[in-house]
């Protein structure tokens, strides 16, 4: 019985294709299976991400549930494979959802402030085509400009589970208040 | 601390060399600045990367100095017909303000008088922890790069609505019971113009033959009624596109045709 848990759950990630949440991942086996409790799901993916310890797979969880992935020393491997498909990212689009990733929700104009240029109407679209970005509200100031926040998909895309995981912001250094009046 | 006494040495040094002595370093031959030029995100990118190339620290900057860096290589930019953006000329302007400032005399009373490279700093510091940000960001492992989602074909599904059995015969059926049916709707009638608009032009230009000007009522028959209207009005507006009429409305509202061109046919 607990081997047929575990090879639906397999089933299930293998077929979905995109990464499923425990409640759904419940919802589905239930279905075949008859009522389950929580923790044998829990168990059971337990059981799955062993028994990838030694294969080219991984049993891995972000922020959209969980999902089955090539582990990164293959991805060598597959890169040629599929190096049309993912572009590159230039420096640009990068520093944008850097800094809409860490001070979120951010206007276009904020965005404008820190990088002393104008943010293209091309990045902004090229970063919600990718599903990274989206409208999270407006801001209460006048022309009420659009506020973006990352997504979901963002955290999915660069195996993230929570916004918090990211790497720390550098701090600032402190201005010295003695150095501020030296003239040159 | 350390860092302001280095600074102490290190700015009298950068301030001690003659001026001339900037071009040489910056000479870089034209098609590798295009390249270098498209490395940069910015005007804050490009401070960013002077500033270190002068291997100093951001609170260290010696506006003078790089003011001049910057304005070669906004000049290098122009000579090379490269489009400036606006943004890099704003920087231009905007160092170059600081340094005037930095120039003139400070007045001895305002004692608490802010170094007026304050905000730039501010600005390149604030630039700097997101430019790092997004460089840690960009090596972070990532779909479609360094992982790939796993996947595998689909089973045969069973299928779920009862197939249908059919037999050539009912195939055969089918089709003749579908011939059958257009019989069984009524095409759509549709009617000719009893009036056309070409033979009105041709009535109008024919009276307008023999004189130069007509009232649009005349244009008109008892017998066509309504239609008659809105094709002899339909014929005078096809008319008057061609330039061939000029409809002329009066006073009381009448309306006249009058003909362009005494010697069309």
């Amino acid at each position: 019985m607990n081997n047929k848990i575990i090879n639906s759950i397999e089933a299930l990630l293998f077929g979905a294709g995109r990464p499923l949440r425990l409640s759904e991942i419940k919802g589905l086996l239930e279905i075949d299976l008859g009522e389950l409790e929580l923790s044998s799901i829990k168990i059971a993916l337990n059981s799955l991400e062993e028994r990838y310890q030694n294969s080219s797979i991984e049993l891995k969880e972000v922020a959209s549930g969980y999902r089955l992935q090539v582990k990164q020393e293959f991805s060598n491997c597959l890169s040629s494979l599929w190096n049309d498909k993912s572009q590159k990212i230039s420096k640009s689009l990068m520093e944008t959802i850097s800094i809409i990733a860490y001070k979120q929700p951010v206007t276009r104009g904020d965005i404008e402030e820190i990088r002393g240029v104008n943010v293209s109407t091309q990045t902004v679209r090229n970063l919600l085509e990718r599903d990274w970005v989206k409208v999270s509200g407006y801001r209460d100031v006048p022309g009420r400009p659009a506020l973006y926040s990352t997504t979901p998909n963002f955290l999915n895309d660069f195996n993230l589970k929570k916004i918090n995981e990211l790497p720390d912001l550098p701090e600032t250094e402190e201005i010295d208040e003695e150095f501020k009046l030296q003239a040159i | 601390m350390d860092n302001i006494q280095q600074t102490q040495l290190e700015i009298p040094l950068v301030m001690g060399q003659p001026l001339e002595k900037l071009p040489d370093d910056l000479f870089i031959p034209p098609n590798a600045f295009e390249l270098c030029l498209e490395t940069f995100s910015g005007p804050m990118d490009l401070l960013l990367y002077l500033i270190k190339k002068e291997n100093i620290n951001i609170l260290d900057l010696n506006v003078a100095d790089i003011t001049n860096q910057y304005i070669e290589y906004i000049e290098l930019m122009d000579a090379l017909k490269f489009e400036l953006a606006g943004e890099y000329l704003v920087m231009a302007a905007t160092l170059a303000e600081i340094k005037s400032r930095m120039l003139l005399p400070k007045p001895q009373s305002e004692e608490d008088e802010l170094d007026p490279r304050g905000e730039l700093i501010r600005r390149l510091q604030e630039y700097q922890r997101f430019k790092i940000a997004s460089e840690n960001m960009a090596i972070l492992p990532r779909v479609d790069r360094d992982y790939y989602i796993a996947s595998a074909g689909l089973p045969k599904f069973e299928e779920k609505t009862e197939s249908l059995n059919l037999n050539p015969n009912d195939l055969r059926d089918i089709f003749q019971e579908i011939l059958k049916r257009p019989d069984l709707k009524s095409s759509h009638q549709v009617a000719f113009e009893e009036l056309s608009t070409q033979d009105k032009i041709d009535f109008i230009l024919k009276i307008l033959t023999k004189r130069n000007i007509v009232g649009f009522y005349k244009t008109l028959q008892k017998k066509e009624g309504k239609q008659g209207v809105a094709v002899s009005l339909l014929a005078s507006l096809e008319l008057a596109k061609d330039g061939l009429i000029e409809l002329i409305q009066s006073e009381d509202n009448e309306i006249y045709i009058k003909s362009n061109n005494r010697s069309f046919n």
